[in-house]
């Protein structure tokens, strides 16, 4: 039960117009009427700030200093500042590399490749290995920014493991902090990619691939060809809702690392806090608020080009 | 043996090694807990004790942070998951003009960090007199869940195929009356999702809280977490592990349960058909 082996996909039936089988009829407004609460909560809560965000990033609002005592609109200064500044663009690049390698490379190829193989696997490993996955990902940020802290630290589990197989270890937050980071995010989000993918592919009627095997196609041909296609929509949304939660994971890293040491993990999240609440410069902070909602509704746009072009 | 028994066995080796490297964090965890002496690394304690535990479970430090957090949380979730439900149903069933701008509104919102408003939320929070306020936590905190809720649960009611209404429909049955008897029951392991995840990010969120709420006696286990950190110059690993333990405890007894109920109905940890 699929909407992409479903015959009838949702909505179709508004185009063939109002029919003996269509939805009930009533006014258009009646129909939308159930949208009301969540959009009043937006309106207040979310829309209502952000409009105050648009404002304040072209300001030179701060806590304290002049822009405390008397705030000016500076028109596009803040984001002048932003874009001339190395420790800007250095975050800028962490946040990509964080984002390509614990989210889009990480979670979501271990959470496919984990729900793949579950599909093989006998019930007991089943169990056993999903309630690991799930177990890292059930754990409150904080603690699990705790626990990998300990993990990765120079006298840690993995320097350990790494010993025994005749590997040199190293203090992972220190030597390479946004790999630790990353790692860290891998650990804590993979389980979400796996429920969605095992999702999807419990969808998948035996039948289709049992006859694409019949016909030969084996392994990962049939992968590729068969099974993939099939949850091609699954994939697209996985990408997208990981990617977007990466771009602004913010209290693992703080609680791990601090963006440091220096800015080496330093990602955009992390800046912005500095700069708003460290610095007090509610303006900047607010302008780098802005850039990073302009990344996010980048990656936005192209998930739903490829989740539009898929339905259709 | 045949082939699919090689390949079965390959699959459970390969699943077994990914497995252990994430269980060696957790098992850190399990056995610091018990540790009276515990350090950075996963080793099994010479004597356990449950002196970790008999530290922090008392009111301030455990009782009262859970039971706020279980309301907050709790309240929340519930909150947005009829948010959601309600919202999703127009989104996949009827299709408008509206839908679109609305989806890709959402979408927007999804990607919104919330670091970036919680200086103007907090501004509004006191011209509205709810700062330190739970009810108006809860509102906000719900607002925060919600573009992700409306979305995968709309994503879940699109799978459901329309056809089922249409008998419905046929016998005059209004829309509400199709989305709460035929489409919800249709779709259990979709909602099992929305609620669980919507409660698993809601109980993990540290910053909102820490910003609107103030009086100690209200403070969430997220908070209170990070006073326990700094209450201690020194670190006691095995007290803190103790009270990650019992702080991460909701979650898992909510996963549980609904990974039980759910069945085979869903591949929540093993329920996969084989």
């Amino acid at each position: 039960m699929t909407s992409t082996i479903a015959p009838a996909v949702p909505g179709s039936v508004d185009d063939k117009g109002p029919g003996p089988v269509g939805p009930p009829r009533g006014a258009k407004f009646l129909k939308m009427l159930p949208l009301a609460p969540s959009i009043a909560l937006m309106v207040v809560f979310l829309a209502g700030p952000i409009l105050y965000c648009l404002y304040a990033a072209f300001t030179n609002m701060a806590l304290t200093g002049t822009g405390a005592a008397e705030v000016k609109f500076i028109g596009f200064d803040n984001f002048r500042k932003a874009f001339g500044s190395s420790a800007f663009i250095n975050s800028i690049w962490l946040t990509l590399v964080f984002t390509l390698i614990s989210a889009i490379i990480g979670q979501n190829t271990l959470g496919l490749g984990l729900a793949l193989l579950m599909r093989r696997s006998t019930k007991l490993v089943r169990s056993l290995v999903g309630t690991a996955v799930i177990g890292a990902w059930v754990l409150p940020e904080i603690v699990a920014a705790y626990l990998l802290s300990a993990f990765l630290n120079s006298e840690g589990t993995l320097n350990v493991i790494l010993e025994r197989v005749g590997l040199n270890g190293q203090d992972w937050m220190y030597g390479a902090p946004i790999i630790a980071v990353s790692i860290a995010n891998i650990w804590r989000g993979t389980a979400f990619s796996m429920l969605v993918y095992s999702a999807a592919l419990s969808e998948i009627p035996k039948e289709i691939e049992e006859s694409a095997e019949m016909d030969g196609a084996a392994g990962g041909r049939r992968l590729w060809w068969v099974t993939l296609p099939m949850i091609s929509r699954a994939i697209l949304t996985n990408l997208m809702l990981i990617t977007l939660q990466t771009l602004s994971v913010f209290g693992l890293i703080y609680a791990m690392t601090r963006g440091g040491p220096g800015t080496k993990s330093q990602t955009l999240p992390l800046y912005m806090y500095e700069q708003a609440f460290s610095f007090s410069q509610i303006g900047y902070g607010t302008a780098i608020a802005l850039v990073m909602l302009a990344i996010g509704a980048v990656f936005s746009l192209i998930y739903l080009r490829g989740l539009n072009s898929e339905a259709a | 043996m045949t082939r699919a028994h090689v390949s079965k066995l390959t699959a459970n080796l390969i699943l077994l090694a990914i497995g252990a490297v994430f269980v060696l964090p957790l098992l850190w965890v399990l056995f610091a807990s018990i540790n009276s002496t515990a350090g950075l690394r996963v080793e099994v304690p010479d004597s356990p004790t449950l002196n970790n535990f008999r530290a922090v479970l008392n009111v301030d430090t455990t009782y009262r942070p859970m039971l706020n957090g279980l309301v907050l949380c709790g309240g929340s979730a519930l909150l947005t998951l009829l948010c959601a439900v309600l919202a999703a149903y127009p989104l996949s069933r009827f299709k408008t003009k509206f839908n679109r701008p609305f989806l890709l509104t959402v979408l927007f919102a999804t990607g919104l960090p919330i670091t970036a408003v919680m200086v103007p939320v907090y501004g509004l929070f006191v011209q509205l007199n709810l700062v330190d306020t739970i009810g108006g936590t809860i509102m906000f905190m719900t607002t925060t869940s919600l573009p992700f809720a409306i979305w995968l649960t709309k994503t879940f009611m699109d799978g459901v195929p329309i056809s089922l209404e249409e008998a419905a429909w046929v016998d005059g049955a209004g829309s509400m009356q199709a989305l709460f008897r035929i489409v919800l029951p249709l779709m259990w392991p979709g909602i099992a999702v929305v609620l669980i995840f919507t409660f698993i990010g809601l109980w993990g969120n540290f910053f909102v809280p820490f910003m609107l709420l103030l009086s100690p006696e209200r403070l969430p286990a997220s908070v209170t977490i990070f006073t326990f950190f700094s209450q201690y110059g020194e670190v006691n690993y095995g007290q803190l592990a103790a009270y990650s333990l019992i702080y991460t405890m909701p979650v898992l007894i909510l996963y549980l349960l609904l990974s039980k109920k759910l069945g085979g109905a869903f591949a929540l940890g093993g329920a996969i058909k084989g």
